[in-house]
């Protein structure tokens, strides 16, 4: 993180100060003129802003590197293309499948899904909520001449209104209640999975995987807190509950470029992989020299030459082919029987 | 966190030559913990219709590693002992790019998980100062983890090697290879 800094780099400081200024500007439009801003939320928009500053300079850093550009500019080909009703139909399946519902989980297993699309619905649920209400683009009014009938206003238009007390009205303001019961049941599934799977164990860091759990939590708690303090006793806490909430909100904004947050953005790439398969395949498939059988695209081989080189290497052969013409067996093959080969030409196949 | 004592006296010395293709290591691996039960490492007739050479193939844990500079996803990484982590799960989109580039023909996609999987020298082992579950079962020492004095002391006419020649690309790895005595290098093509 530290050498992300040390070495600014440029192009995404000024796409990160756009796009926190373009969130402060809609800001302004959405509150109209802040007129409809909830001061007492001014934390968690300033967390906010840091967040989009610092998730926009990370993925412009990010899609910088050649392999990030290279799968980028082609998605972007790809579905810009004539084929845009068929991969923008693709797409939004796939946004649905991949993304919204993690599905491709449940192949690794059925606990893993479970654990994390219940914290990641409840994570992305709270999120399209509480992000228009501290941008000030949603705020309740009462109806003018009545003490029960709220009116919801987006943008300073009025969208709904719905009775005090009626189901409307509990979705409404309980809803981040029950968002937070996914989010620590979802947690509680990862973490025991931490403290039990062999392989895990060993590889797992604490900032690097239990802290972005236990920071879920403890959002979630002390979010419950502040509706128990309310509910049950009558808002005598309120300063301490909405304070630790406050605490944890901001350390997991502010974290969000930086650690394994990052990956909710980072994985809207899976899409474009999976374009690029689809019309890889289209194009042509490579066939290895070696097994004689189809492996993968050519347009993904000749890629992957091009993004090789420019990472430094150069697995150019003597006679103008490329070592990457090879399939993955096929590269083994070829090792193998060399090595077999140094064997003879010493004269001796053992040693 | 567990206390980590990786041994760095203790090396991988592989020796495809060796391989009887008996598929012992092959079991092995689906015993490590880290690749969750799933089988890594690869083993297959080198060339089924002209002759019964079979090859063994582990991550080579490269110094500087094609898989992770053309992942994407900044999902692989190496560690401060050298080993080459498969990928990271949050983070793996399952592109294959990695796959396709490692000149070893090293790691695997597990196609509808969206994932690449690839032998971490059986972290949860090595990482506690224990050998890699393949090598403990080899029965014809093409796999063989210890120190370079054992290996040089059961093979003299060997000498292991890390470097490795793809046409104009040199690629050197932790894991090493036994070549006849006064090689320096396996000049693959
Ligand atoms: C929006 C779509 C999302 C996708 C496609 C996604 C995808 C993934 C994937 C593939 C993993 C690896 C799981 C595994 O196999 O072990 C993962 C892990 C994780 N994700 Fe997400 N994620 C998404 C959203 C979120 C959200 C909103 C959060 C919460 C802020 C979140 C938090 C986590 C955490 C904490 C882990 C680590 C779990 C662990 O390994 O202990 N993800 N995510
Ligand atoms: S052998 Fe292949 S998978 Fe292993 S570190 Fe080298 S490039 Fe990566
Ligand atoms: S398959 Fe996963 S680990 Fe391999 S290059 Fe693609 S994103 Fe990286």
């Amino acid at each position: 993180m530290l050498k992300l800094f040390q070495t600014l780099n440029k192009v995404a400081f000024i796409k990160a100060t756009i796009a926190a200024l373009a969130v402060v500007i809609l800001v302004f439009i959405g509150s109209r003129n802040l007129q409809n801003f909830d001061a007492a939320l001014i934390t968690y928009l300033f967390g906010t802003v840091f967040a989009v500053f610092g998730i926009a300079y990370r993925y412009s850093v990010w899609l910088q590197r050649p392999p990030t550009r290279l799968y980028w500019r082609r998605s972007m080909q790809f579905l810009f293309s004539k084929d845009f009703l068929t991969y923008a139909t693709r797409s939004i399946y796939l946004l649905f499948r991949n993304i919204l519902f993690q599905r491709f989980i449940a192949y690794r297993s059925k606990t893993r899904w479970w654990g994390h699309f219940l914290l990641a619905s409840g994570c992305l649920i709270s999120f399209a909520i509480t992000i228009p209400l501290t941008f000030g683009w949603i705020h309740f009014t009462l109806e003018p001449g009545t003490y029960d009938i709220y009116n919801a206003n987006f943008f300073g238009f009025k969208v709904a209104s719905f009775e005090l007390g009626g189901p409307i009205s509990i979705l409404a303001f309980k809803a981040l209640f029950f968002t937070s019961i996914p989010v620590i049941i979802g947690a509680i599934i990862m973490m025991k999975r931490r403290v039990k799977d062999g392989g895990l164990i060993a590889t797992q860091s604490l900032d690097g995987d239990w802290l972005p759990l236990v920071l879920l939590i403890a959002i979630s708690v002390t979010g419950l807190g502040i509706g128990y303090d309310y509910t049950f006793l009558e808002g005598r806490t309120h300063q301490f509950m909405a304070v630790t909430h406050a605490i944890t909100v901001i350390l997991f904004l502010i974290w969000m470029p930086f650690g394994k947050f990052f990956h909710i953005f980072q994985r809207l790439a899976q899409l474009g992989a999976n374009l690029y398969k689809i019309e890889g395949s289209k194009r042509g498939m490579a066939v290895c020299p070696h097994t004689k059988a189809e492996f993968a695209s050519q347009t993904h081989i000749n890629d992957l030459k091009t993004v090789t080189k420019e990472l430094g290497f150069d697995f150019t052969l003597a006679d103008g082919t490329n070592h990457l013409d090879l399939s993955p067996e096929g590269k083994r093959s070829v090792l193998a029987k060399a090595h077999f080969e140094a064997r003879k030409a010493s004269g001796k196949f053992f040693g | 966190m567990t206390v980590t004592k990786y041994d760095q006296q203790m090396g991988f010395f592989i020796d495809m030559q060796r391989c009887i293709g008996c598929h012992a290591c092959e079991m092995a691996c689906a015993e490590c913990e880290t690749n969750g039960q799933e089988s890594m490492i690869h083993i297959h007739y080198v060339e089924r219709a002209v002759s019964t050479q079979t090859t063994v193939q582990v991550c080579m844990h490269c110094e500087d590693p094609a898989c992770a500079n053309v992942c994407p996803a900044d999902a692989i990484s190496k560690d401060e002992f050298g080993v080459v982590h498969t990928a990271e799960t949050s983070r793996c989109i399952g592109c294959s790019n990695c796959v396709l580039a490692c000149p070893f023909g090293v790691p695997q996609k597990q196609e509808k998980a969206e994932l690449m999987m690839k032998c971490n020298m059986c972290y949860d082992r090595t990482s506690a100062g224990k050998k890699p579950m393949c090598a403990t079962v080899c029965p014809s020492g093409a796999l063989f983890f210890g120190t370079r004095e054992e290996i040089e002391l059961k093979r003299p006419d060997s000498v292991p090697v890390d470097t490795f020649i793809f046409g104009n690309q040199e690629v050197k790895t932790k894991v090493k290879i036994m070549m006849p005595k006064g090689s320096n290098y396996l000049k693959v093509h």
